[in-house]
């Protein structure tokens, strides 16, 4: 079975994260850039599923330069190659420009079975690439899973929401996204970060994929950011000293604040 | 979450052979492990004083147990750097110099089998062990001594297709857990030219755990040996070559421990960096007298020197250049940089510093050993001096 991660780098939930003055896109020199934890999740997921069915797993990318490091991160883990589009005018994309470049990116993985992406990322939090990606390439997507199997030509997924879990399957190739509650990645073992260096990465740029520059980048994005801020500190809060009557003092707060 | 650690971000010359992208991936696994398999669990194995077999197993899965021997005698390729990284971010992620002597023992019982080569011994002992399935030990001093190694006094004779085996090893690292021991032994004359390394794997009989100040969680014993019957296809090496065997071995251990005692200090520095920023006093965080400050400066000034120096000598050892007398520097500086930090750690930690609870607290115990075990400071300041010269 082959397999193709979508994997995406992000700023270092740790970090202080900020958007540049010049353009509001995210300003990377200010924090620490690792590979999405939710995607570490997809790529462990990948890995499982490769054990049980044998085949291959790709890893795609797209991002800066220095997206390398993720990529490296996932093929340390055990993915076999991966494609790494990066281009400057991709800078400052939008959610569609994405999906229409790692559509086109996914396309150059031959007999591909499967995608799987994270369900949201935790910089962008559109949640919406994995959607996008099925409309586009007119596959069948199974999102939001915390558990993953295939039987044949079948995927089959548990989808847990707050109504309930939602049992549900497609047939193959198709596009599945996962929660964290999907499984506890493995970390990189020593060989398997030595190995990682001999394993093949694929640089393509935007026209390598016959995308028009014009689409992509700020330029082409359908939204734009007019103005950022940073959210203001938080204010100190109310003490209630609890002098026989502290609950109902804290009722009456939440109640002040129409939470309760 | 990001290191604390300054010498990770810290763009030296020689830094940077350890901070390739594979070394901070290494790096970066070494902390995961060191915080889901290590830290929940090291209190408990001080209690219990040594480390369980699990744990072996564990390290050998992600590869950390083959660090620095090669593919082709079951480790996991990589070099001393690689061992330099391993070492200082266990201790950095919240292990201990304890933790890495009890866990990582083959480190100084298997080289000798590895150098040595015999297709044998490393299919019975070297693949084995960095599996995590068996546990070996190094038993170099006996009660009598052991500064002075050409001296040892356990024998090893031949009697047809074996050697029996009379003495007794003292103070020896895992030795009460051990499978099998490698141990140096008189199969001839007086004097270091009457040397060998034996491989004994039966009959070692543990006399006493021994209770000691500090690492805990690595089990020491006495044990002895008599007339213990050892195959002498166990033999490391020629016989009577077993002396130089030892030495050279020495270099890579001595460099480990004074990689075990900078990465101490950086650990005790990062604990108490985040305690003077919170802990108040007269109205102010700790951190903001100049008399601690510019104490955590001299903490930091110390650990980083010893760093940049005791990298530079493993460098040299990876690179096969001669470097005795630099070893030598290496572990003595880097052990009084270790003595300094953790002293002035438990003092900044005030009375807490001085409780079971406090890490620094073990530290504190743990890093007293550095400058006796693999050689005493003063053993080095001799073979430094005779090295240079420096004796007539
Ligand atoms: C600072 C900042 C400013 C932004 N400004 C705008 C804006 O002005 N207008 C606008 O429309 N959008 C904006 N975005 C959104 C940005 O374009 C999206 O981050 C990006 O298009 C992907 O969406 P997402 O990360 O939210 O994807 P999600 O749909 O949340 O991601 C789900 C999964 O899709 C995969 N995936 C997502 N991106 C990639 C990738 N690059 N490579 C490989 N796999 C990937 C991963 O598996 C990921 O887990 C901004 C984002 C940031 C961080
Ligand atoms: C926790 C622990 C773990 C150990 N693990 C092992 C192990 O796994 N295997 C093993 O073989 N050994 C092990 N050792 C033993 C250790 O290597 C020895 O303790 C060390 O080499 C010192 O030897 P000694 O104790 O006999 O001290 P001695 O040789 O008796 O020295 C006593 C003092 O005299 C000083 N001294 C000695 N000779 C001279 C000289 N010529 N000039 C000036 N001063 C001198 C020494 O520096 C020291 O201060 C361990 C020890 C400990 C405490």
């Amino acid at each position: 079975m082959n397999i193709v991660v979508l994997v995406k780098q992000v700023p270092d939930t740790w970090s202080e994260r900020k958007l540049t003055d010049a353009d509001h896109t995210l300003d990377r020199e200010s924090a620490d850039a690792v590979l999405d934890e939710i995607n570490e999740r997809a790529v462990e997921e990948a890995l499982l599923l490769k054990e049980a069915h044998g085949g291959e797993v790709t890893v795609i990318a797209m991002g800066p330069g220095r997206a390398t490091d993720a990529i490296r991160k996932a093929l340390s883990m055990g993915a076999d190659k991966a494609v790494h589009v990066s281009d400057d005018a991709l800078h400052g994309s939008d959610v569609i420009a994405t999906a229409k470049v790692l559509a086109k990116a996914i396309g150059t993985v031959e007999g591909f079975d499967l995608v799987i992406a994270g369900n949201e990322a935790t910089d962008g939090r559109a949640g919406a690439i994995p959607a996008i990606l099925a409309e586009i390439l007119g596959l069948p997507q199974v999102t939001q899973l915390r558990k993953v199997t295939v039987e044949g030509t079948t995927v089959k997924g548990e989808r847990e929401t707050e109504e309930g879990v939602a049992h549900l399957e497609a047939s193959l190739p198709a596009i599945v996204s996962v929660t964290e509650k999907i499984n506890e990645p493995r970390y990189p073992s020593f060989k398997g970060i030595m190995a990682a260096k001999k394993k093949p990465v694929t640089t393509l740029t935007v026209a390598d994929l016959g995308v028009d520059a014009g689409e992509v980048g700020l330029g082409g994005a359908w939204s734009g950011v007019i103005e950022a801020s940073p959210k203001p500190p938080r204010s100190a809060g109310q003490r209630i000293d609890d002098e026989g009557v502290g609950g109902s003092k804290i009722a009456e707060y939440l109640v002040g604040q129409k939470l309760i | 979450m990001s290191t604390l650690d300054p010498a990770s971000e810290s763009s030296g010359i020689t830094a940077d052979l350890f901070a390739t992208p594979e070394r901070k991936e290494l790096r970066a696994t070494v902390r995961k492990f060191t915080e889901r398999e290590v830290v929940p669990h090291l209190d408990d194995w001080e209690r219990a004083g040594e480390l369980p077999r699990d744990l072996h197993r564990a390290a050998a899965k992600v590869g950390l147990l083959g660090i620095g021997f090669a593919e082709e005698v079951g480790g996991s390729g990589g070099d001393l750097l690689d061992s330099v990284v391993m070492t200082e971010e266990i201790i950095q992620a919240g292990g201990s110099s304890g933790l890495v002597a009890g866990l990582f023992t083959h480190g100084i019982a298997l080289p000798h089998i590895v150098d040595a080569g015999d297709p044998g011994l490393v299919d019975r002992f070297v693949r084995p062990t960095l599996a995590g399935d068996l546990i070996g030990a190094l038993a170099i001093t006996e009660p009598d001594g052991g500064s002075d190694v050409a001296a040892l006094r356990t024998t090893a004779v031949r009697d047809g297709d074996d050697y029996v085996v009379n003495g007794t090893k003292t103070f020896i690292t895992s030795g009460a857990r051990a499978d099998f021991v490698t141990t140096a032994v008189r199969t001839g004359g007086p004097g270091y030219g009457g040397v060998s390394l034996l491989v004994v794997d039966r009959g070692i009989e543990v006399v006493r755990r021994l209770e000691k100040m500090g690492w805990h969680c690595s089990d020491t014993a006495e044990l002895s040996f008599v007339d213990t019957r050892v195959p002498a296809a166990n033999l490391v090496g020629p016989e009577n070559g077993g002396f130089a065997l030892v030495m050279r071995q020495f270099q890579v251990e001595r460099i480990t421990m004074a990689v075990e005692a900078y990465a101490t200090a950086q650990r005790c520095l990062d604990l108490t960096l985040a305690y003077v920023r919170t802990r108040e006093t007269f109205g102010k965080p700790l951190v903001k007298r100049q008399l601690v400050s510019h104490k955590l400066v001299e903490m930091a000034q110390r650990t980083e020197l010893a760093r940049t120096y005791t990298r530079e000598v493993a460098a040299m050892i990876a690179d096969g250049r001669e470097c005795v007398a630099q070893v030598c520097f290496a572990k003595n500086a880097a052990v009084a940089a270790c003595d300094f930090v953790v002293d002035e750690a438990v003092q900044l930690h005030g009375g807490f510093g001085y409780l079971r609870d406090a890490e620094v607290e073990r530290h504190y115990r743990d890093a007293r050993i550095l400058g006796i075990g693999g050689g005493t400071t003063e053993v080095m300041a001799e073979l430094a001096a005779r090295r240079l010269g420096y004796t007539s």
